[in-house]
């Protein structure tokens, strides 16, 4: 052991560099406290210094855009009065060590970004990535992060409606646990984290400050899990930082905020979420262009000997700052006794100080007593806003071309296709099962299909008959392989997935995990799948309206592959009877509606396909996004859905995306959830039974005439698959498999690979 | 006087622990065998204000009745710590 | 037109959703908050779904004590018609208004899931319109639904009829696959499975009308 300290701004994650950019917006040396608060706000996770640069390429724009990336959620104006509010977010890195509690502050945190909007959470979603089910670890951090998601979002009264779950050995030792919220609000009530009016109180609401996750952000969400093993090295060592939830404080602080923005007593409003005090008061100061002075001793704790620097950055759950006005105090303590909720002033906006120069700044104070010492004064902008801005050294993989060679498409042999199509299907029942994904009354299309749809409803809620649809998606394996075109082809993906509800998608947020991003690979990777996004998001005209980036998801050295989750938001105008589903009828014709081949170098490529990561061919070339193939389609589809929804007789009795198990999958999930067989005849080989590329959905008619002509109106093309119908699924020469069986193997895979059943 | 209490909260006998019996099926995977009856329960710790040790034990055996437990499925054992 | 109330404990959360299915049966429901003490002017009274007090120490175990329960007790001491939906069936066995326990399903995790009803009795104010024998497709949404009781509660709940809906494929372990009982009057009647959320076919079901027509008058005489 060296005997010479470590530097303090070192051991708070400031670089010599960050050091220096801090004297000089101060003009002399910080403190300690100081130093500890830039050391939490200048964080990755707080401050995206490493991927701003690269966020700004992405479009955010839109007239139906109410609130664009950079506030607690994005919202959208869905029309009748109502917004629509969304956000995702990443909580990768609690979880891998306590996978409980980390996924139900995951849930809790995304929560109090959309009710701090002012709207009422109405779903969530978890996309959900582990390592392989060999591994007794990764079995236990499945059944915890569910049943931590379950216990929080269960008990706190927002249905769970859906997510991902996908197994790959990149995630051993780095989970990806993500968790997206949508929330609705009359546009009435839209509120935003901003401090104005000179003499206004900052009033920290809901729970007692404690230790949580002291330096969480900096130390858990921004450095990588090294060493052999990755994470299972550092449980003991930094569970300490792990946040615990109390989801019925937090029931009661939704309430209470709505009821306090309901009533109209607050100016602005924020959630504490990670970095806590500093990060709330600093934001919306800075958002205001106003000063804050913060009275350490005013804030409640619920441990002894606690330091400035631990209140002010610690990360305790179910807490929210309100800007209120003095003479409100009374009429907001007395909501917040109505719901047992603390209220205690621990703020005030306070005068700009004018510079030397004549500009003005808006000080953060951090104080002992309102009257008492200061303890440290930043600009509180210099926290919030003007943290350093890196352009990373970005390098294309050198491996790369020696990947793309490496083409299942041209030399994977066919094998046994009937045992193959079994091993790809697992039913998630067991995950969802486990949410209440029905509360409000709203769910139409559940957990388990391509979209989850719900009614555009909720307390306080102007009357509508819309719907909206969300969809999480997201396909590391391609991204892998080429993360602009595997990006961008994720979503066009979710396009679809809204399309098969009924949908037209009107934003997209989206979560971008990444590995370390002092490796250059690593940030070639994030800046080609942000441009692959921009440049889908371009075509398929659907705007970003926020995001998060989670980066250092390594272990042992070892990068996870790029993971961009997008969550899609969708709006059906009128919802008043259910969309098809899966539930094809004895006697349909089988359609396959849009371009039977992919764009690019092959017609059915078989790189980045479940079937191949099966078969541990990881290399190859993906189809291209081309949007002039996809655009009609997803019209056609969403169109044909929506007039089901809206009430309209139709001969389509159901419609599913073809995704990652490629059309073998889908076609067997229709069989498996209606026990109804089909016959296909004519296939190209196992290339096109296994191949995933979006912008092919399958369809059953009653009437193959009628379905044909409108779809060759619309300039879609068509091919006839077969017929639905008697005991067994039959595609080509390659597949013939009893339904019965494909039920079973589908339906218990995962309780199986659990070690449940 | 300040008497500490510990009640310990276990089903009655006769009444269906899924989770004892989970954790005893559990057991053999992790190479302790032999080992039966497992019971879930739950264990409480305060402390209580009392004139002498038996009322601490009747006051702390009434809350435990009317709260802590559940008579119609759940036994309360009451003692005190030194 | 019927008033019914329903009661709201902090942490409650299917309140919104018990109000929704009684307006929609044409009946006028009223959010009753957990500090009062009186009922006021109601004909009928739900405890809905939820996590009452954070569902600590036991669920329904704290809500018990809630002020608003003493009010409840003597409504349906008064033959009052008083329904316990999931966490409100839950509070009402604690409160002692219903005999047994509810105990942690036997796969010890939550279950969201349809399931079918057996309609077992129809001497009870929410099984009042229905038939005996007929199945009804409504949801469960719980960790703590398992039914249990000892044989001599068991014995009078059968010799009372109380038992007045059985699951056809027991989900969480219950015993004698009780879903639903009342009291031995019919008057107060506590359920884990949510027929509120199934009164519309687009969201999956509209079985629970039955029982919650029944519940709040309408029907009762003309089946």
């Amino acid at each position: 052991m060296s005997s010479t300290p470590e530097p303090l701004h070192r051991a708070l994650g400031l670089t010599d560099s960050e050091l220096d950019d801090i004297r000089r917006v101060l003009g002399r040396e910080p403190n300690p406290l100081e130093l500890a608060l830039y050391g939490v706000m200048w964080s990755e996770h707080c401050s995206y210094k490493s991927s701003r640069i690269h966020l700004k390429r992405l479009p955010s724009k839109g007239a139906h855009v109410l609130v664009g990336p950079g506030e607690g959620a994005g919202v959208i104006d869905a029309g009748d009065g109502i917004g629509v509010a969304i956000r995702i977010e990443s909580h990768n890195h609690p979880s891998a060590i306590e996978p409980y509690q980390g996924a139900a502050t995951g849930v809790g945190g995304i929560l109090r970004d959309v009710f701090s909007m002012g709207a009422r959470p109405l779903a969530v979603m978890d996309p959900l990535f582990f390592g392989t089910l060999d591994d007794a670890r990764n079995r236990w951090l499945v059944e915890g992060v569910v049943a931590g998601i379950s216990g929080y979002g269960n008990s706190v009264g927002v249905p769970t409606i859906g997510g991902e779950l996908t197994f790959d050995q990149c995630y051993g030792a780095n989970p990806l646990v993500n968790v997206l919220a949508v929330g609705a609000l009359p546009t009435s009530r839209l509120a935003l984290a901003v401090a104005s009016g000179l003499g206004n109180y900052a009033v920290l609401l809901g729970s007692s400050t404690g230790r949580d996750g002291i330096g969480g952000v900096s130390v858990l969400a921004s450095a990588g899990f090294s060493g052999e093993d990755g994470a299972a090295s550092l449980d003991d060592a930094k569970r300490p930082s792990v946040q615990v939830g109390d989801p019925y404080e937090e029931k009661r602080l939704i309430e209470a905020c709505l009821e306090l923005l309901d009533l109209g007593l607050v100016v602005g409003i924020q959630d504490l979420g990670g970095a806590g005090l500093i990060c709330a008061t600093s934001e919306t100061a800075a958002k205001g262009g106003v000063g804050m002075d913060v009275d350490v001793t005013a804030v409640a704790l619920r441990e002894v000997g606690m330091q400035p620097y631990e209140i002010m950055t610690s990360e305790s759950q179910e807490r929210m700052l309100a800007i209120i006005t003095p003479e409100n105090l009374g009429a907001v303590t007395a909501v917040c006794d109505k719901w047992e909720i603390r209220a205690n002033v621990v703020g005030h906006v306070v005068e700009p100080t004018t510079m030397s120069d004549g500009t003005t700044v808006g000080m953060l104070r951090v104080r002992n007593g309102f009257d008492g010492e200061i303890l440290a004064e930043v600009p509180a902008s210099s926290l919030a806003d003007e943290a350093p801005l890196y352009d990373r050294p970005r390098e294309r993989p050198s491996d790369l071309d020696a990947v793309h060679a490496d083409d299942p498409t041209e030399d994977e042999p066919v094998g046994d296709a009937n045992a193959d199509l079994l091993d790809l299907l697992v039913d998630p029942a067991w995950v969802y099962r486990q949410y209440d994904s029905q509360l409000f009354l709203n769910t139409v299309v559940g957990p388990g299909r391509d979209a989850a749809l719900l009614r555009l409803a909720g307390p306080g809620l102007p009357a509508s008959q819309r719907g909206f649809a969300v969809s999480t998606d997201s396909n590391p394996r391609w991204c892998a392989l080429d993360p602009r075109q595997g990006t961008a082809l994720t979503l066009a993906e979710g396009v679809a997935n809204l399309a098969c509800v009924g949908a037209r998608a009107k934003a997209v947020v989206n979560c971008l995990n990444f590995g370390n991003p002092e490796h250059p690979e690593v940030m070639w990777q994030l800046s080609e799948s942000v441009d692959g996004l921009a440049m889908a998001c371009e075509a398929l005209a659907v705007p970003v309206i926020g995001g998060n980036v989670s980066l250092y998801n390594e272990s042992g050295g070892r990068d996870i592959d790029p993971t961009p989750v997008l969550g899609l938001l969708g709006v059906v105008d009128s919802l008043v009877s259910p969309p098809p589903g899966w539930n094809w009828r004895e006697g349909d014709t089988v359609v396959l509606v849009g371009h039977r081949r992919a764009a690019g170098a092959h017609p059915f490529p078989l790189a980045g396909s479940r079937w191949a990561t099966m078969r541990g061919r990881r290399g190859g070339r993906l189809a291209m996004f081309e949007a002039s193939l996809l655009v009609s389609t997803f019209d056609f589809i969403t169109d044909e859905v929506a007039s089901i929804c809206a009430g309209v007789t139709s001969d389509v009795t159901a419609v599913h995306d073809v995704s990652g198990g490629g059309l073998a999958g889908a076609l067997a999930e229709m069989a498996a959830v209606t026990g109804l067989g089909v016959n296909v005849s004519r296939l190209e080989g196992h290339g096109e039974l296994f191949s995933a590329f979006p912008g092919r959905f399958v369809v059953a008619t009653a009437h193959a005439e009628a379905f044909v002509a409108r779809a060759s109106a619309a300039g879609v093309p068509v091919t006839i698959l077969g017929n639905v119908g008697g005991t067994h699924v039959r595609l080509g020469a390659l597949i013939d498999v009893a339904v019965h069986r494909i039920g079973a193997r589908r339906s218990g895979a995962l309780e199986e690979a659990l070690e449940l059943s | 006087m300040n008497y500490s209490v510990i009640v310990e909260v276990t089903l009655r006998p006769g009444i269906a622990d899924p989770e004892g019996a989970t954790i005893e099926r559990a057991l053999p995977a992790l190479g302790f065998s032999g080992v039966r009856g497992v019971r879930a329960g739950k264990l409480f710790r305060f402390d209580i204000e009392a004139d002498d040790a038996g009322a601490a034990l009747a006051s702390a055996q009434s809350l435990s009745q009317r709260l802590l437990s559940n008579p119609v499925i759940e036994d309360a054992a009451v003692r005190l710590e030194n | 037109m019927t008033r019914v109330g329903v009661i709201v404990f902090p942490g409650s959360n299917c309140e919104y959703d018990a109000l929704c299915a009684m307006e929609q049966l044409g009946a006028h429901a009223e959010l009753i908050f957990h500090s009062a003490t009186s009922l006021g002017d109601v004909d009928a009274v739900i405890l809905p779904g939820g996590f009452a007090h954070g569902d600590y120490l036991r669920p329904g175990a704290l809500a018990r004590f809630s002020p608003v329960m003493s009010a409840v007790s003597d409504f349906a001491a008064a033959g009052g018609p008083v329904l316990g939906i999931c966490n409100g069936f839950q509070v009402l066995t604690e409160a002692g208004l219903l005999p047994g326990a509810l105990q942690k399903n036997r796969g010890l995790t939550f279950l969201c899931q349809s399931t079918t009803l057996i309609v077992s009795s129809t001497r009870s104010v929410l099984t009042r319109a229905a038939q005996v024998g007929q199945e009804l497709v409504v949801p469960i949404n719980h960790f703590s639904g398992a039914y249990t009781c000892d044989d001599a509660t068991y014995d009078s709940l059968v010799v009372h009829d109380q038992i007045v809906l059985r699951y056809r494929d027991n989900p969480n372990g219950s015993r004698d696959d009780i879903a639903g009982v009342a009291n031995e009057t019919g008057n107060v009647v506590g359920l884990m499975p949510h027929p509120e959320r199934a009164m519309a076919t687009l969201l999956g079901s509209a079985d629970g009308r039955v029982l919650l027509e029944g519940f709040v008058g309408l029907g009762a005489t003309t089946r």
